[in-house]
């Protein structure tokens, strides 16, 4: 299993990770706002993670550490 | 075992362009190229005035920034003064392509040993979407509400083709951000831009085909997806002109 590793309060919440994931790990937190006021991605599902780093390779603002 | 980790190269504070802006993507590349090569200690960055203009910001290494369009003439006197130095410009289409112009063509004619990052984008973002020159026929913009009339406006400036018309240009490679492969092979085309200038070869040109949701007006995926539809038609990638490797296969 993968693990995952967000700066939440660096996200702005564009959702190009959530869109490019193979295995639909990822999702914007809706009944959350961080420090900028987007709503942060999150990983619902990190158990599904494969680590191919689809998310970081398209996140603009560089948030996601990925490990495995 | 780290897969993947924010380059040491990029500054670790937040940028300021808006949510879903390729520009954060083109600016991890330079980065990630830049630790690869080991290059941050040598490296001088030539910042723009345009949405970029920050780009000072968010690079370890050192930057200057230049007044508009003037990058490649700032790169040329850095280099030719600390030629032991990587010196490279990060450029948007409304400082490379418009006020600029001048500067890239005559930097390329004379082989500069620097290296250029172009981003295009197809509109000028900073200033609230006004028409670029490499705004596409029929494109909505602020300036051209009922879309870029090419008889009144002209055509749009296709860069790297147009370079490639010089002797004296090294490298020119056109890639675009809007997926996986395509962020992929942009790497590839930067790395090879700096390895050129650390081997001597002379003036490298990546025009990285950029989005700008917010004066698309599209969502971020909505605008990966108009890159794909309307702007790598017009502007196909590819490797424009690789002297280097041409010369070999003769």
């Amino acid at each position: 299993m993968a693990k995952l590793t967000f700066k939440t309060d660096k996200c702005k919440g564009c959702g190009l990770c959530v869109d490019v994931c193979p295995k639909n790990v990822l999702a914007l937190a809706t009944d959350k706002i961080n420090l900028k006021g987007h709503h942060p991605v999150e990983a619902v599902n990190e158990a599904d993670c494969i680590g191919c780093a689809f998310c970081a390779t398209m996140c603009p603002d560089c948030i996601i550490k990925v490990e495995r | 075992m780290v897969v993947f980790d924010k380059p040491h190269a990029l500054a670790d504070v937040s940028m300021h362009y808006c949510p879903g802006c390729t520009h954060g993507i083109v600016h991890r590349l330079v980065a990630e190229v830049m630790d690869e090569l080991g290059i941050e200690g040598k490296a001088i960055g030539i910042a723009p005035v345009g949405c970029s203009v920050m780009a000072y910001n968010y690079f370890n290494c050192d930057m200057i920034e230049a007044a508009h369009g003037r990058a490649p003439a700032v790169a040329t006197g850095v280099k030719r003064a600390l030629p032991e130095n990587i010196v490279f410009t990060y450029q948007g289409d409304g400082d490379l392509a418009s006020i600029g112009m001048a500067e890239t063509v005559h930097a390329a004619a004379r082989n500069e040993n620097i290296t250029i990052i172009f981003i295009n984008n197809a509109i000028y973002g900073m200033t609230g979407g006004q028409m670029a020159p490499t705004s596409l026929p029929g494109q909505v913009t602020q300036t051209s509400p009922y879309g870029r009339d090419v008889n009144h406006c002209g055509y749009p400036i296709k860069v790297c083709e147009m370079l490639s018309t010089l002797d004296g240009a090294e490298y020119l490679e056109r890639v675009a951000v809007n997926n996986v492969k395509n962020v992929k092979n942009a790497k590839k085309a930067i790395k090879k831009a700096f390895q050129n200038q650390v081997e001597g070869k002379g003036f490298s040109l990546v025009e990285v085909v950029s989005s700008c949701p917010t004066n698309w007006g599209l969502t971020p995926q909505k605008a990966l997806e108009w890159i794909d539809e309307k702007m790598i038609p017009y502007y196909p990638l590819g490797v424009y002109k690789d002297r280097s490797a041409e010369s070999e296969a003769k």
